[in-house]
């Protein structure tokens, strides 16, 4: 079990980056130009209230100092007031996630799905017209703008089909995944062609590879041989491939959320940008960026767990 | 850059043997929409912001072989001028990371050490932001419109060029022509950007085209959600927008816009392909 | 009756420049029991031939192009894939070069050895785990009730390729193909594989194929050995008789060309020039170009191997005249 022993220390080794990362959103709001006093406060302010304001926020203080002040704040939750919601910005921002990380999980399960069908369909019909309409496919899919997936799917599915509402999040399990179902196929559909070539290709190289040759001495069966072995090979670096990736999804979801007005993370943050309601833009931002490091453990974990040979 | 493009100009020409039918494709339907944005003023039918309310939500039809959107403007025209502001995205949206990727993808690994050290960390930090989130928050801040875009792409979009330069340069740090620069002489830097980054950017550069790709997707994406292009100018991701409250009535709107953005940026994935594909970079 | 019979074996692959002969017309017996080298340079379509009876070959390019293999009175060559399947790996078994790369690295040792079992004899996973320690054990793996359960990294070489010979055996096969099982490890590594398939030779009556390049690995562990160039068998004996009066000149090429205590100090005799294109390969007997018997008349014709004795077939039409000159 020494091989997890990683999952102990790699939140020490990460502690750099995330005091990167508090800095970068902590720069964020305070580049923003103009008197964030004045954005607070709107317009006709008095300057004792805008005093008032810098006293309390410590805006009069040195940015070193200011960005202590906020590291302190951050690490007891404190993220400051919502002006648009008149709530703390974390208690706002955690209300957010659940539909956010429902949206995000639904959208890796059938991207992966979709992946492993499409990317084992082409590697079985390898150079045959099923592989370049595969590989086709997985081309244009680069260039498809997810909302405009989403719209060209809420046309066919919601209005002429009638399959799937226009927009929402549901009330319970089903009737969620029945609301997500198209946004999270929009999101899958703009990550799959990724994972579908690069699974194409290490099912390629692995079947290839020397103990197939060894697995069909021993007389496998063709499934067995699949599944059991060249499968589970290339699986590892398509997994890698989603962590990587994961950045790109959120970003993918954070559009789809706002076109399928999902009330989820990625609309709040579009919304609070338009209400300059920009402490929320960054705890947002923050929470984003801290799934991101998350998930990037999760695979790390995951990939020791599936491959023996790695000693982290 | 004479010898920079002296030297790709070269490798193109010795390691392209015959780029597939797609890779021609590519490049034809990139051609394509070069020309269309040159030659907007005089192919374009109508006026892209000119109203004509008499003529509103009319399908494809005769006059307008595209349809009209809400406020009876040409469809076709505003598709046909978005291509200056749609291909601009995915051009400059590529060249400032290019060149700000490269520069530190050489420094950090010529230089070495604890500039090395640094700059990893700072990619370390940039990408631990989701990419798009990223350039949402810094649009934000700086404020719609596409000078926004661009910054935010160049503080945002150098990592992937400065990790590809990197990890090729730090192999050919210890190349026998570098030596021998070195044993004649030559400058640090004189070393790092006149021998070594013409060997080594040949990935970055293929990579360039694929990223092109990410900027105009990403580039309509921000107009979609209104902190790109303002309105009413004419930009696909902005059209999309303005026809999606009409998706029951006026399919028109919102599809053929789109399928700009996929003709486009397919394009450029091809001529992607047909690079990495003849440079043995992929697969 | 011979456990295996291969008559005039061809294998075609596929090219842009057309159809490339790598084996040609190649036939051998082999008796229950009994071991049979067969040796040649790399490129020499020994590899390509043993694994065309199993059909191992990449399919989309490699053709059989006619013989015969009778094992156990079918012909291994048209058997459909699917009855040849049951074959392999419970009648018919193989061993290959590299053993590190021939393992799963994301499975057990113990579940690679115990595949064959579960999937031709039916037995649960949990029996079949069982089976495979006895096995590790038989194949001389320590710790085996530990060692089942380990990853295929955590082995030695020799370990490795130990657990392929376990996997082989694990359906009590009658024929094994080891196909250059030794080369890959280290010398005092080697014999102890080398002791370990002719001791399971021995308790079981297994036969077995050995494809080596290194005669001296054919002295110390044949009984048969048939001689590969081009494709083409060019010598075929009994082990004794071919290492004491090899019949044709390449043959006796490689036996001079092998370093002994005896020539220490002297020059290594080796044979001049590289083995043809398969593509293109020369005219009449294959070797002729780098033979220093050569005449006109070896130029033409293909001659294959003929009985000089009862015992000893060699593919040389001047083999007297060598002799002679010997």
């Amino acid at each position: 079990m020494h091989r997890f022993k990683f999952v102990l220390y790699r939140p020490v080794q990460l502690i750099p980056v995330l005091i990167g990362i508090s800095i970068v959103t902590f720069g964020l709001v305070h580049t923003i130009p103009g008197d964030p006093a004045r954005l607070l406060l709107g317009a006709k302010a008095t300057p004792d209230a805008i005093a008032a304001i810098h006293a309390k926020y410590g805006l009069d203080q040195p940015i070193p100092i200011q960005y202590l002040r906020f590291m302190e704040n951050l690490l007891q939750g404190e993220f400051g007031m919502s002006i648009i919601y008149r709530a703390p910005v974390l208690s706002v921002a955690l209300d957010r996630i659940a539909p956010t990380l429902f949206l995000l999980i639904y959208a890796v399960i059938l991207a992966v799905l979709l992946a492993v069908l499409l990317g084992s369909l082409a590697a079985a019909k390898r150079g045959r017209p099923t592989d370049q309409a595969i590989r086709l496919f997985s081309t244009i899919g680069l260039g498809l703008p997810a909302f405009w997936l989403g719209i060209v799917l809420i046309m066919l599915f919601s209005i002429r089909f009638g399959w799937f509402p226009v927009s929402g999040y549901g009330d319970d399990f089903l009737d969620r995944l029945h609301h997500l179902f198209l946004p999270a196929f929009t999101v899958a559909l703009a990550t799959a062609p990724i994972l579908t070539r690069n699974l194409r290709a290490s099912l390629i190289a692995e079947s290839q590879a020397d103990y197939v040759s060894a697995a069909r001495a021993k007389g496998l069966p063709r499934h067995v041989i699949f599944f059991h072995h060249i499968f589970r090979n290339s699986l590892i670096p398509t997994i890698n491939l989603l962590g990587v990736n994961v950045g790109w999804l959120i970003g993918g979801t954070v559009v789809v959320e706002a076109v399928f007005s999902v009330p989820g993370l990625g609309s709040l943050l579009v919304s609070s940008i338009f209400a300059r309601d920009y402490l929320v833009v960054q705890a947002v931002t923050l929470v984003l960026a801290l799934g991101v490091i998350a998930t990037n453990f999760a695979v790390d974990i995951v990939t020791v767990a599936l491959d023996p040979r790695i000693e982290p | 850059m004479s010898v920079l493009g002296a030297a790709i100009h070269r490798r193109l020409h010795h390691r392209l043997g015959a780029p597939s039918t797609l890779f021609y494709i590519g490049a034809g339907l990139c051609l394509f929409w070069i020309v269309v944005a040159i030659a907007a003023p005089w192919i374009a039918p109508y006026d892209p912001i000119a109203q004509d309310l008499r003529a509103t939500l009319e399908p494809p039809n005769a006059r307008h072989l595209l349809g009209t959107d809400n406020f009876g403007r040409d469809i076709l025209s505003r598709i046909i001028w978005g291509t200056r502001l749609d291909l601009q995205m995915g051009v400059f949206g590529v060249l400032f990371p290019f060149l700000i990727g490269t520069t530190i993808g050489v420094v950090s690994g010529y230089v070495g050490g604890f500039v090395d050290v640094l700059l990893m960390r700072l990619l370390d930090v940039t990408i631990s932001f989701p990419f798009f989130v990223l350039i949402i928050a810094i649009v934000a801040v700086l404020g719609p419109g596409l000078m926004s875009f661009y910054i935010a792409l160049a503080l945002v979009g150098w990592v992937s060029y400065a990790r590809l330069v990197r990890s090729r340069v730090i192999v050919l740090k210890h190349a026998d022509f570098v030596l021998a620069a070195r044993s004649l002489g030559f400058s640090g830097p004189r070393i790092a950007f006149r021998h070594i980054l013409p060997n080594a950017i040949m990935p970055a550069i293929v990579f360039s085209v694929s990223d092109a790709v990410l900027d105009i997707v990403l580039g309509s994406s921000l107009s979609y959600l209104g902190l790109g292009i303002q309105p009413p100018t004419p930009e696909w991701g902005l059209m999309i927008a303005e026809g999606q409250t009409f998706i029951a009535t006026a399919w028109w709107m919102t599809t053929f816009p789109g399928l700009a953005i996929m003709l486009l940026a397919t394009g450029f994935s091809l001529l992607a392909d047909g690079f990495a594909e003849k440079l043995g970079l992929r697969e | 009756m011979a456990l295996l019979e291969v008559a005039d074996l061809s294998v075609e692959f596929a090219t842009p420049a057309g159809a490339l002969r790598a084996v040609d017309r190649v036939s051998f017996d082999l008796a229950e029991g009994e071991v049979l080298g067969i040796v040649g340079e790399s490129g020499s379509g020994k590899t390509v031939a043993c694994r065309s009876i199993l059909h191992l070959l990449p399919g989309a390019r490699a053709r059989i192009a006619g013989g015969r293999a009778m094992f156990e009175r079918r012909d291994l060559l048209t058997l459909p894939e699917r009855e040849l399947r049951h074959l392999r790996g419970s009648r018919l078994a193989m061993i290959f070069q590299n053993p590190s790369t021939h393992l799963d690295p994301l499975m057990t040792v113990g579940r690679q050895v115990a595949e064959p079992l579960i999937y031709h004899r039916g037995l649960s996973a949990r029996e079949a785990r069982r089976a495979a320690i006895e096995l590790l054990a038989r194949v001389g793996i320590p710790d085996p009730g530990h060692n089942v359960d380990a990853h295929p990294h955590r082995f030695s070489g020799g370990m490795r390729q130990r657990a392929m010979i376990a996997a082989a055996i694990a359906c009590e096969p009658r024929l094994l193909i080891a196909d250059e099982p030794t080369t890959a490890l280290d010398v005092t590594v080697q014999a102890q594989i080398l002791r370990l398939l002719l001791d399971l030779r021995d308790r079981t009556g297994l036969s077995i194929i050995l494809i080596t390049h290194d005669l001296g690995i054919v002295a110390a562990t044949c009984d048969h050995v048939a001689v590969m160039y081009a494709g083409r068998i060019m010598e075929q004996a009994s082990k004794a008789e071919l290492l004491r009066r090899p019949l044709h000149p390449y043959t006796r090429g490689l036996i001079r060309s092998r370093p002994t205590a005896a020539a220490r100090g002297r020059e290594l005799p080796s044979i001049e020039g590289q083995l043809p294109p398969l593509a293109d390969p020369p005219p009449g007997c294959r070797f002729h170009p780098r033979c220093a018997h050569a005449e006109p008349r070896c130029e033409t014709g293909m001659p294959l191997p003929e009985p000089a004795t009862p015992t000893h077939a060699t593919a040389c039409i001047r083999w007297r005249e060598v002799m002679a000159q010997a």
